[in-house]
């Protein structure tokens, strides 16, 4: 799939299209300059000239915790990018993380697809 | 007391509960049939009186449909809004609205789940969030678990203050035969449960239970000559902001900030006015930001505000006096069971928990991952 043919696509698809190309990008509206993720067809303004751009991949945990079952335990955050929008991620490489902890975005690949996870940005894991 | 829209216009004339806890051999709709039977009878109708029908479930794609024909009903109108464990106090809201206006003339909220002996798990048709699946959170307890941390960190607010939710709502329970966990807890025993997800443990986590609810609301001028000591609709409020938990502005404030005072406005009531608060603890840490939300207290104060024994049996807040959601019953959408102990209470039934005097409770529903908020509050003729 070419970049001109996941500009037809709709916005979740476009969205995963891109990181299935190794790129993290998120949407701005053109006219406000608003960021918006999750993807979507229109910014809380109502603003719908939303482009592509990508993210700088830089953000800050704003909220964490760990799933512990019986079958392993993983961490689940919410990652205030700082483009100033918020979305759902891991950081797989370790057990926790501080909230306030400052990570950096990688793309990683999974049977399911691509997804974005984060690493510490510094030595501050919880 | 002064209120507005329609304060006073409706009240509940029957209320029910049935296989509270545990109801082996019961389907979901068999347990709501019989709290809907046992309501109706409950003020003094038949149920071919009931032209009215309010309700939601987990388990049912058309609930107004299915409860409809299970009880052979002609309703005339109907309201199946699901917005979770909140659906309840919207449909008090509804129902009324449709007394009010003409629309039906005996309206039946009803609610019933199997989910404990049917599976021993939550039972949701919640589907999941595109940009959530891929990091696995285990919903509902993941978000709640969220919001948990971050109170934590912004507030300072600490595990042991959850065990005091904890605590408190089991000592309630074990003043109410109905409950299903009752019997000693420490708070050692609370910190030392199994985790789940950090920072909240299984003693931090609802229960799973059977259970079913059913009240019938007509107008306040009919009321009068039913049998049943009415209890009156003084107000509602509703507020939803988000449905993932990905997309709630913050994470230690909920929409209660706007549903309680809209409640408390049409109702024409204060803090001090409220002898009864019963607030939806899905998660200990719904107890505390509704506290806080509610303006019980101020933002961040909730953990402290629950120390001591403060909403415990004797403390200085009558809070979720059935034992609530953590220890009474919890069958999945739980805000029917709010209104049940608000009834029972400014009833004067509610036997050894009974509070000295209640005439005026709030009860406040939270739907999906602390999204749907919907406050109403119910009082007796004596407020009207």
């Amino acid at each position: 799939m070419t970049e001109a043919d996941i500009a037809k696509l709709g916005p979740q698809a476009a969205y995963q299209a891109y990181l299935d190309r190794g790129r993290f990008m998120i949407q701005r509206a053109a006219s406000t300059g608003e960021f918006v993720f999750w993807p979507r067809v229109s910014t809380g303004t109502g603003a719908t000239d939303l482009e592509w751009v990508e993210a700088r991949g830089t953000g800050t945990v704003y909220a964490a915790t760990v799933n512990r079952t019986r079958s392993g335990s993983w961490n689940v955050v919410l990652v205030d990018l700082d483009e100033g929008v918020r979305m759902m991620s891991t950081l797989p490489d370790v057990e926790t993380v501080k909230v306030g902890a400052r990570v950096k975005a990688r793309i990683e690949n999974t049977p399911d697809g691509a997804r974005v996870v984060f690493d510490l940005m510094t030595r501050d894991a919880a | 007391m002064s209120g507005k829209g329609p304060r006073g216009r409706s009240a509940i004339v029957g209320m029910a509960t049935a296989g509270m806890g545990e109801a082996p051999g019961f389907s979901a709709m068999e347990l709501l049939g019989q709290a809907a039977v046992k309501a109706v009878a409950d003020a003094g109708l038949r149920l071919q009186d009931v032209d009215g029908v309010f309700t939601a479930t987990s388990g049912h794609a058309f609930p107004t449909m299915s409860v409809t024909e299970y009880l052979g009903l002609r309703p005339r109108f109907f309201d199946g809004t699901n917005v979770g464990g909140s659906s309840f106090e919207m449909h008090l809201l509804q129902a009324t609205l449709a007394l009010d206006a003409g629309l039906c003339d005996a309206a039946l909220v009803c609610y019933g789940s199997n989910q404990r002996t049917a599976g021993g798990r939550l039972v949701s048709m919640s589907e999941p969030q595109w940009h959530e699946t891929p990091y696995k959170p285990r919903h509902p307890i993941t978000a709640y678990a969220l919001a948990a941390s971050r109170h934590m960190a912004q507030f300072g607010t600490t595990r042991e203050d959850l065990a005091d939710v904890a605590l408190a709502a089991r000592a309630w329970a074990n003043l109410n035969p109905e409950a299903f966990a009752r019997g000693p807890l420490t708070k050692d025993e609370v910190l030392a449960a199994r985790m789940i997800s950090d920072p909240l443990s299984a003693a931090d986590c609802c229960l799973v239970t059977d259970g079913a609810a059913a009240c019938v609301l007509v107008r306040a001028e009919r009321a009068r000559d039913l049998p049943s000591k009415p209890v009156y609709f003084l107000g509602a409020g509703a507020a939803n902001h988000h449905r993932s938990i990905v997309a709630m502005p913050d994470l230690t404030v909920t929409s209660a900030t706007e549903s309680g005072p809209r409640a408390m406005d049409m109702a024409g009531v204060t803090h001090a006015d409220l002898d009864l608060v019963m607030l939806y603890d899905a998660f200990t840490i719904n107890t505390i930001l509704f506290l806080e939300d509610l303006g019980f207290c101020p933002k961040g104060e909730g953990g402290r505000f629950v120390r001591d024994g403060r909403i415990a049996p004797g403390g200085g807040l009558a809070v979720n006096t059935n034992g609530g959601g953590l220890s009474c019953v919890h069958p999945g959408m739980y805000g029917l069971f709010l209104i049940a102990e608000a009834v029972t209470q400014i009833r004067g039934e509610a036997g050894e928990r009974q509070l000295d005097a209640c005439h005026i409770a709030l009860c406040h529903g939270s739907g999906g991952t602390l999204a749907s908020q919907c406050t109403a509050i119910l009082g007796a003729e004596a407020v009207l």
